[in-house]
């Protein structure tokens, strides 16, 4: 299978980048790891005039905290996000979102920016950066803008990112002590893309209450569902297994999941309140509970 | 589309098995099409072209990747070994000699793929635990051997590996 021809640019710098989607506009694709737009395009189900390749402009990729949060370039890949020792120590929930995408060889070429701006709605990163309160930047030439993972995620496929704007960095909130993420997946057997799965951010006070929670679902719509009726149940209660499997039981409240040949609504309300309790937990474990 | 716009080409350069190459490809050319068809390295298969299987693996700077999933033009700059580079001509790399004697193929199509992924494995984790190799696999597909001879050929190639380092 061969892609549609296009016309490519390689660009050297963000600014060249910028320059180049400003001439081309909505023509333009840009390509980072290219995981989700080149299997598409072979599959003719995108048919971009140009490619604006950003695998060579520097400094868009790595890990580093930046005052109260992670900074993580647009085009680090996800295999080096799920090793990242500062991620590990102090987002787990992030690696272990990261380190279940696909498979090695696609975590190897991957990129987080690209998983973000695609917005697939059965993509991982989405729902844990949803849940973690995480934000994007976005460059245009007039400057630089933060999105928070609310407000960007919109739709399937469909983003807050305007025709001429790169994504270049993901900022993620550094939790205080006492907190714990987690992220938990139902994959699909055969594709490995989620079929539902959930993202807990728990903040658990000394005494083992819950200060707050934030809780998204991935697999339920077009886009990262929060679970508002199971943060709130959380809310200044003992993190006991029972609350948690009482809260996570609301996870799908006010939800229509999207149906497919593999799950059915019904289905997907159930297994959503086991995915985010499951992660509820392993949060909560983070944050110091003994469950 | 115009017609103007599918005829240009892209100069890239890559280096192959320590070979420096010089090529004008379109841009829609994939990676692994250029490896087997520019250069003659048929060695990397294309089995599914939907990066599921897993039979193009190559190392694109010393990582697994998928080459039916990857540009031509992405590989500019870019040091990439495939099966035919693993080890001098004539001699096998350790864990192609894993492979044979473990009987770690039967029709041999998703051979040079999963060798591919288990040195990148081996290269990242000298002593994986079995549960380690078969996550490492998960993104390749045999569909003869049933896996217990490929993660018997990779633990074999693992021990080889370690104990040649020890004794130099």
């Amino acid at each position: 299978m061969f892609p549609a021809s296009f016309g490519y640019f390689a660009a050297r710098s963000l600014e060249e980048a910028l320059e180049l989607l400003t001439e081309y506009g909505e023509d333009a694709k840009l390509l980072a790891g290219g995981h989700s737009l080149i299997p598409a395009m072979k599959l003719r189900l995108a048919t971009p005039r140009y490619l604006i390749d950003l695998g060579r402009v520097p400094g868009l990729s790595g890990v580093r905290i930046d005052g109260e949060a992670l900074a993580i370039g647009a085009l680090t890949a996800h295999a080096d996000v799920a090793s990242s020792a500062i991620i590990r120590q102090r987002l787990p929930g992030l690696a272990d979102a990261a380190s279940v995408i696909g498979d090695v060889q696609v975590r190897n070429r991957g990129t987080i920016g690209g998983s973000v701006a695609h917005a697939d709605p059965a993509a991982d990163l989405p729902v844990i950066l949803t849940a973690l309160g995480a934000s994007f930047v976005l460059a245009s030439p007039s400057g630089k803008r933060t999105v928070a993972a609310e407000d960007f995620f919109i739709d399937f496929y469909t983003t807050a990112l305007a025709p001429n704007e790169v994504l270049t960095g993901i900022r993620v909130p550094l939790p205080p002590s006492g907190a714990g993420a987690a992220y938990a997946k139902l994959p699909h057997p055969a594709s490995g893309y989620v079929v539902v799965s959930a993202g807990a951010l728990i903040i658990r006070q000394p005494s083992g209450q819950c200060a707050s929670a934030r809780v998204a679902l991935g697999g339920m719509a077009g886009r990262p569902l929060r679970a508002g009726a199971t943060e709130t149940a959380l809310q200044g209660k003992a993190l006991t297994p029972q609350v948690i499997a009482a809260a996570a039981a609301k996870a799908a409240e006010g939800s229509d999941p999207i149906e497919d040949a593999y799950a059915s609504a019904e289905y997907k309300r159930q297994v959503a309140a086991v995915y985010a309790r499951r992660a509820i937990e392993s949060a909560a474990k983070r944050a110091g509970q003994k469950i | 589309m115009s017609g103007k716009m599918e005829r240009v080409t892209v100069p890239i350069n890559v280096t192959v098995n320590g070979v420096k190459h010089e090529a004008e490809v379109e841009p829609r050319l994939l990676l692994v099409y250029f490896l087997r068809e520019h250069l003659g390295l048929t060695g990397t298969h294309v089995g599914c072209d939907t990066s599921q299987c897993g039979a193009c693996t190559i190392h694109m700077n010393g990582r697994a990747v998928k080459s039916c999933t990857v540009l031509a033009v992405q590989a500019d700059g870019v040091k990439i070994t495939t099966i035919e580079g693993l080890a001098p001509e004539g001699t096998l790399h350790p864990v192609q000699e894993g492979f044979r004697e473990k009987h770690g193929l039967q029709c041999g199509y998703c051979t040079p793929g999963m060798i591919m992924t288990a040195v990148h494995l081996l290269e990242t984790n000298s002593s994986p635990t079995e549960e380690e190799i078969r996550h490492a696999l998960e993104g390749n597909l045999c569909r003869c051997t049933g896996y217990i001879h490929i993660v018997e050929a990779i633990q074999w190639a693992a021990q080889r590996m370690r104990s040649s380092h020890v004794s130099s």
